[in-house]
């Protein structure tokens, strides 16, 4: 299961970085179905653009990054749809989501939330249980962006293929067309962006050593994990 | 630590002959049912490969997405082209009439056909969105004859598997699969939104693919070869666009 993590996180990267090359081609962004230089953008980002079709304001053309961009970024998508798909069942036929992801019932309160906070807060150490599994700030991040950013930002990237919108047109109907799906993809990368950044530096507070070894060994403490 | 048990060892044996297995097996079947893309190997070749056999067993003979009227852009954005060669400008000097249409390759009758030749092969029109692979996207009416048309008018030969289709402007071809060719959406396109296709739009003759992203769809296409293999044009990557690092399968 551990791989499944680590594959993901080199094809996220690849995703990030490429997906970045990819938006400076275009550095503007639309809602609805249609969107060019030639209508109103919702935003744009004040960057030179890659593309001299592009009226930036910048005298000045971005390297064009685009065709192994393209390329990387859909192979190393493949990474991580294969790599969650295996976690996924993986996931369910375990019980890990219900054990360890999925936040327990008693903990269904905003009173939960406020007092794990105020732990953080307070530096203190974890307690047994939380040694074993998650607390419920953990378990929430995770089901966010297993459940949520993973698949809303697989679906939206989808919803930008033209044979595949032509086979399923609802998929880009129901986000309210093409240049949405392409304004959600963009910021839904920044939320998992925020989430990497955020779990790296947890991991760094926790024991930046401990917790990579425990990551790549599966050796956490001196017993067994299980796996 | 633990030594790996004997059990673990056992399934993860199992596990990699089975892939090893799986592997060889998609493979052969990949080659018999032509999912392999023409630009399908290097280091991008596996996520091109498995994007376009996805694509082939989920999504062909399919209709396109079509859009009412009202969604016709007030104001399409025709991307930059280079400057029109000699043999352009003669062309454009007498209206066009003069621009032919050469069908060859794996074809029985070989052909040369004229804007109205073609016209008189019967006419379609759809209203679709080109999207560029930079982001940016538009709807049009297009109108035109279907590719299949003519290929049928030629009479495609069994063996054919690829259509190349060349345009007048030096060095610019592509190619596409005999399924996306025998689509009834793919349209050799003369006219957009009721009148003549402009120039920059790729007039007077375009390849309208909205399967797939623009630049798929070739301005001043003036010859079309069907062939058996796609390895004996250009570099073998069956077009200009993977030539210069772009996916040949431009449907993602």
């Amino acid at each position: 299961m551990r791989i499944t993590h680590w594959l993901t996180f080199i094809a996220f990267v690849a995703l990030a970085v490429t997906g970045g090359l990819i938006v400076i081609s275009h550095p503007r962004f639309y809602w609805g179905e249609v969107g060019n230089v030639n209508t109103k953008p919702l935003f744009v980002i004040p960057i030179p653009a890659s593309r001299s079709t592009v009226p930036t304001g910048y005298n000045y053309e971005m390297p064009d990054e685009n065709g192994w961009s393209r390329y990387l970024h859909f192979e190393a998508a493949w990474v991580v749809v294969l790599a969650g798909l295996v976690y996924g069942i993986y996931g369910l036929w375990s019980g890990h989501f219900r054990k360890d992801v999925i936040p327990a019932r008693r903990d269904w309160s905003w009173r939960a939330y406020r007092d794990r906070m105020a732990k953080y807060l307070r530096r203190a150490p974890p307690d047994g249980a939380e040694e074993r599994s998650y607390n419920v700030l953990q378990r929430t991040a995770y089901v966010v962006v297993v459940f949520v950013l993973f698949p809303l930002i697989i679906w939206t990237g989808l919803a930008m293929s033209p044979s595949f919108t032509a086979a399923f047109p609802a998929t880009v109907e129901l986000l309210g067309g093409r240049q949405s799906a392409r304004t959600i993809h963009f910021f839904a990368s920044w939320l998992l962006l925020l989430f990497l950044f955020v779990h790296v530096a947890m991991v760094a507070l926790s024991g930046f050593r401990k917790r990579m070894r425990a990551m790549i060994t599966g050796y956490a403490r001196e017993r067994e994990e299980g796996r | 630590m633990n030594p790996i048990s004997r059990r673990k060892l056992i399934y993860g044996g199992a596990a990699a002959a089975a892939s090893v297995g799986g592997l060889a097996a998609a493979d052969r079947l990949a080659k018999r049912y032509g999912l392999i893309p023409p630009d399908g190997s290097g280091v991008y070749g596996s996520g091109e490969t498995l994007t376009y056999a996805c694509q082939r067993l989920l999504t062909t003979r399919t209709a396109v997405r079509e859009f009412p009227r009202s969604m016709i852009s007030k104001n399409p954005f025709a991307n930059a082209v280079n400057p029109p060669n000699a043999a352009f400008k003669q062309l454009q000097a007498a209206g066009f009439k003069d621009w032919r249409l050469v069908v060859d390759g794996t074809v029985a009758r070989p052909m040369s056909l004229s804007l109205a030749d073609l016209k008189g092969l019967g006419l379609q029109s759809q209203i679709t969105e080109v999207a560029c692979e930079e982001g940016w996207s538009y709807i049009a009416e297009w109108i035109g004859t279907p590719l299949s048309a003519v290929l049928r008018e030629a009479g495609v030969l069994p063996q054919t598997q690829y259509v190349v289709y060349t345009s007048i402007e030096e060095g610019g071809w592509d190619s596409i699969d005999l399924r996306d060719a025998s689509d009834p959406h793919t349209l050799l396109t003369m006219g957009m939104n009721d009148g003549d296709l402009p120039v920059p739009f790729g007039g007077p003759l375009r390849l309208r693919l909205p399967r797939q992203l623009g630049y798929k769809s070739l301005k001043y296409v003036n010859r079309i070869t069907a062939t058996d293999n796609i390895k004996k044009f250009g570099k073998g990557l069956g077009g200009v666009a993977p030539e210069y690092g772009y996916s040949w399968y431009a449907g993602i």
